[in-house]
């Protein structure tokens, strides 16, 4: 079990630093640089002020010397400055995370605790009129993009209510906290409730056609009890993988919800950097969220060894 | 003839049927059967006569749908069985009557330590603490011979071999001490030297506990050893029933005979072995279109127009040794 871990986390590190080539080069390839934006809304002016302030920013030097500051001052913990605001990255990443942490989470939160227990009634009550509900309610939600859905709900409220929920940055209590977050939540998480539903529903179909069902229902256990006891705990692998990888393209549903319901998280400060080619906003936030994804990934990997006593791993 | 208040299980004209796309079949046609205290019931016959679909049907867990127990009745120690609820039912499934099944690979949960599904099913029955609980569990895997049993409770089913989880079966579905206990073809996925290991193990506790057994078998060998009464079944119909002694002495259908002709005999020595196995021309015919005579007229070499025409009623030629054929009589003669 060590040797794996010691493994894995080199896989981990390796992964992340082919993320940081690309995210490096990726920025660079993209046509124009903080000082063109700036300096073109001006109209004419002298080359080299131009030059002067591209070598203040360091970026008039080769890509491979650029890269080497940046990844040694990240490993350090240099995270060096906004080009825009001109304050250090780190002060104006900090503060976004936790919102957009909570977006995300209360999302996933809303997909497996919905998802979940739809996909088992309808594997349960498979072919009834309650399963084709439940199937074309996952249908729409995996059809309808969320920023469509988040301004369909905006709408919507300026229709019914004459106003529309708006970002509340200090919560008071608990309740206006999660009335905060509560509906850009929905929207995004509508999406992935209904994958969860539907890979749970047909991982359900699968267990509950197995032997041991059988013997379960044999022992005189309840229906609640073979459903939700026997056949959940076998079929809950496929859901966790989904669930998985959901946390991971969720961020990308993110930038546009928080875009639709104006929230200040760092899905769409990332692309406001994106925006002004703020080099070290960009690269230092999207590593941020690569080692998120790495991670998740990694916790999703051992929660199977957690929920499958076949899978251990050795070395 | 056994005492009345011996009777652990009697299943009156007992039918299942299955709606299917091509129409609705007879899986369990008027089947009647019982068993005494103590006592062992070997159910025979090809695979798709209806002999697991019987099984299921003592149990109620007959998948519905498709299929649905349409008529008869199942009485278990004077209570029956269909008419309860399914509250009432599960209060008796594993407790009253237990269920052993052909596939100890996939018959177990495979998330679940063995002790913990232990644990379960007599938790289900009875109002005692998980630490009690789990004594019994341990018992029971001492009782069914498994060596270490604290050990092996504590471990899940893919750590243990296939003789290994059939005997866990086998304590999970006696755990409660049941009245019935139904094996259905529990050897038939084990190794043939495990086969013998678990039949005796099934007879002593049958024995130590006084159970009732219905065995379901295909195999004539496993109901020569184990049974006293034995049913044959075809095409979903009780077609013969007789003391093992007597059928095996003189089977009165011709279905029976056939199925004994097929065991295939080891040659005294210096006689060559029979290049063929003998076998039942033809296969058990689609429940969804059964003739309307004999079922297994068109298998048999004795039938004759009547056995195409009218369907044998079960006779009683003498002792209890009932049989469904108007040939009965000449069936031994053919031999």
């Amino acid at each position: 079990m060590f040797a794996y871990l010691v493994r894995r986390l080199f896989l981990m590190l390796v992964t992340l630093f082919g993320i940081s080539v690309v995210i490096f080069f990726l920025l660079r390839i993209v046509p124009g640089n903080i000082v063109d934006i700036l300096f073109a809304a001006a109209g004419y002016v002298d080359p080299a002020d131009k030059a002067n302030l591209e070598k203040e920013l360091g970026i008039d030097q080769p890509l491979i010397v650029q890269y080497w500051h940046w990844i040694i001052g990240f490993l350090r913990g240099d995270f060096g400055y906004s080009y825009v605001s001109e304050k250090p990255a780190l002060q104006e990443i900090l503060p976004r995370i936790p919102i957009t942490a909570r977006l995300a989470g209360l999302a996933l939160l809303f997909s497996a605790s919905i998802g979940i227990p739809l996909g088992v009634i309808s594997a349960v009550k498979q072919g009834t009129k309650l399963d084709y509900t439940l199937r074309v309610i996952s249908l729409s939600g995996l059809s309808l993009p969320s920023f469509w859905l988040g301004l369909l709900i905006l709408t919507a409220s300026v229709a019914m209510f004459g106003q529309m929920p708006i970002f509340n940055p200090n919560p008071k209590t608990w309740l206006e906290a999660f009335a905060t977050y509560a509906v850009p939540a929905a929207a995004v998480g509508f999406r992935s409730a209904a994958l969860t539903m539907r890979i749970t529903r047909s991982s359900m179909l699968e267990v509950l056609r197995q032997d041991y069902i059988r013997t379960a229902r044999a022992k005189g256990a309840s229906d609640a009890a073979v459903n939700y006891h026997h056949a959940l705990k076998n079929a809950i692998l496929p859901v966790i993988t989904v669930i998985g990888i959901e946390a991971a393209f969720l961020i990308g549903g993110l930038i546009v919800t928080e875009t639709v319901f104006n929230i200040p998280g760092v899905a769409r400060f990332l692309v406001e950097a994106i925006r002004w080619r703020d080099y070290p906003i960009v690269q230092n936030l999207v590593m941020f969220i690569a080692v998120v994804v790495v991670f998740a990934n990694f916790t999703v990997d051992m929660l199977y060894a957690v929920f499958d006593p076949r899978i251990r791993y050795t070395d | 003839m056994a005492q009345k208040s011996d009777i652990v299980l009697e299943v009156k004209n007992l039918k299942t049927v299955f709606f299917t796309n091509s129409g609705l079949f007879k899986a369990v046609d008027d089947v009647s059967f019982t068993v005494t205290r103590g006592e062992t019931l070997a159910i025979v016959g090809e695979s798709g006569c209806g002999k697991s679909v019987t099984a299921l049907s003592l149990m109620r867990l007959v998948p519905d749908p498709p299929g649905r127990i349409v008529g008869g009745s199942v009485t278990l120690e004077g209570t029956d069985l269909l008419a309860l609820d399914e509250a009432q039912m599960r209060a008796v499934r594993g407790n009253r009557i237990s269920m052993i099944f052909q596939e100890p690979m996939t018959s177990l949960n495979p998330v679940m330590r063995i002790g913990d599904q232990i644990v379960e099913a007599v938790r289900l029955h009875r109002n005692i603490s998980s630490k009690e609980a789990r004594s019994i569990a341990v018992e029971m895997l001492r009782l069914v011979r498994i060596p270490e049993p604290a050990r092996r409770a504590k471990e899940y089913p893919h750590q243990l071999s296939g003789g290994m989880r059939q005997r866990a079966m086998i304590a999970m579905a006696l755990a409660c001490r049941p009245a019935l206990l139904i094996a259905d073809e529990p050897t038939t996925a084990l190794d043939v030297t495990i086969q013998a290991q678990i039949l005796a193990l099934i007879l002593d506790l049958q024995k130590e506990l006084g159970t009732g057994l219905v065995l379901i078998t295909h195999d004539l060998g496993v109901v020569a050893q184990t049974a006293q009464r034995v049913i044959v079944m075809y095409a979903g119909r009780k077609v013969e029933e007789a003391s093992v002694e007597a059928l095996f002495a003189a089977p009165k259908h011709p279905y029976t005979r056939g199925l004994m002709a097929s065991i295939p005999a080891v040659p005294a020595s210096g006689v060559p072995a029979p290049a063929r196995l003998n076998e039942i021309p033809g296969t058990v015919p689609s429940l969804v279109r059964l003739p309307q005579g004999c079922a297994f007229a068109p298998r048999c070499k004795l039938a004759i127009k009547r056995c195409e025409a009218e369907y044998p009623p079960l006779a009683d030629w003498g002792g209890g040794h009932l049989a469904a054929c108007w040939r009965a009589e000449e069936v031994a003669e053919v031999a």
